[in-house]
């Protein structure tokens, strides 16, 4: 009986990512784009009407992520002209960062000036979060879970979802976040202990993505907190999420 | 065909002109509903309210397995603010969803319906005094009993709903579930956009976990308004994303039960088994969802051969690696104690609440579109589901074990089935549809059956879209698995049905 656990926990071997800073996703993987600096507006025009999310702008041409649902479906009209890359770090703590300028092909990266003091010095050895689906999908919420999990591993770094806000450290915000969930969504804030860091995970959750202009959406909370962390994808790959956290605490490498 | 009752689409997904619908007077309706509904071959998909100017159209929508076909007829009201029907659902009871749905939406009130409970608290509901803080729970007096309200928001990383039990002790009389918190308002998006890739991303987000089965749905709708033919080659492709979301989820939920039984060997293995199977997709299409690979009348995303061959060799991995650990699993006493006998349905009740999909065969009933409507991948293959009869947690979770297995053979028949071919068409994003028609597309997700509709105006713009997710049924079935239970066994019934959110609340 136990033979057979040994057997499985042979094949079952090592799981965990060895090192999450330098994991290189499949080529097809939708992460950072690039918009090459000769593209026309004529072409510019052509994408944005595409867009299902109003992510592209003209005159100069540029894509924001905040908005971007990563269909990359200006990518296959403009083969060439747009691209994106399989880069998945693009958690940034200052949203203006999000937008992608023509030419511009360099890694996102976290502002340091624009990092609470009290983050680090509390919070860098473990940081618990209390995830709040507002209107979220589901996938957002599988792919936080799975930072967890065995393969991803970030509780390693001592980065943790925890059941009670009062246990927590932080939200993790999921979702466009609709009128039905604000009301909760305010009341486990307020049940966090100070100082408490806010984390938008997903477009839906930083700009209402392809919910955006819903009725049915109440998005005054992010008029109230700060946001210390944008992470955006559809839904978020754990490494971009993770990353993203690890940066934010200063946590250097694996 | 003006003096049918009924008008009968043999093919789907299918359309049928709007003013082609028998439109019944109530009596003859409800009669013909009843009667048609006492065949256990024959279930209601949908059943929903189209408003016109001055009229409520009211369409129904039965599958029939012996014909594979779905019969569609309407009765039509004026739009009166005190409308009042007799309740169809006394008579057979799983109308209750809808016709709570209709009386949330539009005010119409269903006489002798026993449940007319807020669905989701849309935001554009007819009585607005309905709140969320108000849900009128049910209630028993008496100093023995207890009450428990669990959520929105729960312990782990999931979506919100609220739990209201009644315990006496630690058993459980009675469980009443409160949704509505994920409502988005998605029916009335796809309305308003007639862009064509929002409303392709906005399908995949109706539930993100079944992205692609949703977007399935969608596509074969939109193709048939559009009439665009889609090729044998990329039905199969649609069919191998659907399966392989099938597996994933599959392994992922035995990784979770395993996770509420507190038996980590069986978890950690298969979440590392389902990560191989979502980065599988991720390598096919980019997204480990199958985000953006399900479009109307062809794919961004064509299954090459070397796409084709990793999908074979990782799944020939996993298939392996999850018969070793599954047979530990379903072999351990400490296992076998926390799911037999645990959260147990009925057949019986399974039929009176009609659930659908997994839910359902888990309970010994014989509900799956694969098998009852199919499209042409699956017909070519002569599937016959997965049943079993016990419907405790023991049998929803052994069901996945058998459908993965099943699962797995029909990919890699499919696979012989494309022989090395791939889709070359690209994606059409069409807004000129048959004008003045309905549609009806179904799909079976990972979860059960998938149905959506659609209604066009004079110019071919979609006036109506109306979504039903399997949960909408399922959730049901979930309360009646823990009566009588230990509470602390909740986790693991919910687990064991793995319900969406979002997918009832819209």
């Amino acid at each position: 009986m136990f033979l057979d656990e040994f057997i499985i926990y042979k094949r079952h071997g090592r799981q965990s990512v060895p090192d999450l800073r330098s994991v290189e996703l499949t080529p097809l993987f939708r992460g950072r784009p690039v918009i090459s600096a000769d593209i026309t507006t004529e072409e510019t025009l052509k994408v944005a009407g595409l867009c299902p999310t109003g992510a592209i702008s003209s005159a100069p041409c540029s894509i924001d992520l905040r908005k971007c649902v990563f269909c990359k479906e200006c990518q296959f009209a403009l083969p060439g002209k747009i691209a994106f890359t399989n880069d998945y770090k693009m958690a940034v703590n200052s949203k203006e960062d999000l937008i992608i300028h023509t030419g511009q092909d360099h890694p996102l990266t976290l502002d340091p000036g624009k990092i609470r003091k009290e983050i680090r010095s509390l919070f860098r050895h473990a940081l618990k979060l209390r995830q709040v689906s507002a209107g979220g999908d589901n996938s957002c919420e599988m792919e936080l879970n799975a930072a967890g999990n065995v393969n991803f591993d970030m509780g390693r770094y001592g980065i943790e979802f925890v059941a009670s806000p009062r246990h927590a450290d932080g939200i993790v915000i999921t979702g466009p976040i609709t009128s039905n969930m604000a009301e909760a969504l305010q009341i486990c804030y307020d049940a966090v202990p100070d100082p408490k860091i806010v984390i938008l995970a997903g477009t839906d959750a930083i700009s209402g993505g392809v919910f955006a202009g819903s009725p049915a959406l109440d998005r005054k909370f992010l008029e109230k907190y700060p946001v210390d962390l944008y992470v955006p994808g559809n839904p978020v790959h754990p490494l971009t999420f993770i990353n993203g956290v690890m940066d934010l605490m200063g946590i250097p490498k694996g | 065909m003006k003096d049918e009752k009924y008008i009968e689409l043999i093919t789907l997904p299918g359309m049928v002109k709007l003013d082609e619908i028998p439109v019944l007077d109530y009596g003859g309706f409800s009669e013909l509903v009843l009667g048609l509904l006492s065949l256990e071959s024959n279930h209601c998909l949908n059943y929903f309210v189209v408003p016109f100017p001055g009229k409520y159209k009211f369409i129904c929508c039965i599958g029939c397995d012996e014909r594979k076909s779905v019969r569609v007829f309407s009765h039509e009201q004026e739009r009166n603010e005190k409308l009042i029907l007799p309740s169809l659902s006394c008579n057979h009871f799983p109308l209750h969803i809808f016709e709570r749905e209709i009386h949330e939406n539009f005010g119409i009130d269903f006489s002798g319906h026993p449940w007319l409970k807020p669905v989701r608290y849309p935001i554009d509901r007819h009585d607005k005094n309905r709140i969320m803080d108000n849900y009128p729970f049910y209630t028993i007096g008496g100093e023995e009993l207890h009450e428990v309200g669990v959520g929105p928001i729960h312990a782990g990383v999931i979506e919100p709903g609220h739990f209201r039990f009644i315990c006496n002790g630690e058993k459980v009389l009675h469980l009443e579930i409160q949704l509505g918190y994920q409502h988005r308002g998605v029916e009335n998006l796809f309305v308003q956009n007639e862009h064509g890739v929002k409303k392709a991303v906005l399908a995949e987000s109706i539930a993100g976990d079944t992205a692609t089965g949703h977007a399935v749905c969608h596509a074969a709708l939109m193709e048939t308004l559009g009439s665009m033919a889609v090729s044998g080659t990329l039905s199969l492709e649609r069919t191998i994303a659907l399966e392989l979301e099938r597996i994933a989820v599959h392994i992922g939920d035995t990784a979770a039960l395993c996770t509420d039984i507190a038996y980590q060997f069986g978890q950690v293995v298969c979440e590392a088994l389902r990560t191989v199977v979502i980065n599988t997709t991720q390598s096919w299409c980019g997204n480990r969802f199958g985000k953006g690979l399900i479009r109307a009348g062809g794919t961004h995303y064509p299954l090459t051969p070397e796409i084709a061959g990793a999908i074979r060799k990782n799944l020939e991995e996993v298939r392996e690696r999850y018969n070793q650990i599954t047979g530990r699993i379903f072999s351990m006493s400490s296992v076998l104690s926390r799911f037999e006998g645990t959260g147990k349905v009925t057949r019986y009740q399974a039929s009176l609440i009609g659930a659908v999909g997994m839910a359902a065969r888990s309970s010994g009933l014989k509900r799956d579109i694969r098998w009852s409507h199919p499209s042409p991948a699956y017909g070519q293959l002569n599937y016959d589901p997965v049943v079993i009869n016990r419907g405790d947690v023991w049998a929803r979770a052994k069901i996945r074990v058998l459908e993965v297995e099943k699962s797995m053979e029909m990919v890699f028949q499919f696979l012989d089935l494309l022989d090395g071919k791939s889709e070359n068409t690209l994606p059409v994003y069409k807004s000129d549809l048959m004008p003045d028609a309905f549609a009806i597309a179904l799909t079976e997700g990972w979860r059960g059956e998938i149905c959506h509709c659609a209604v066009t105006d004079e110019k071919g713009k979609i006036i109506h879209y109306k979504v039903k997710d399997p949960s909408l049924h399922n959730w049901m079935a979930l309360a009646i698995a823990v009566r009588g239970q230990e509470i602390s066994d909740f986790p693991l019934c919910n687990k064991s049905y793995n319900l969406s959110y979002c997918g009832n609340d819209l």
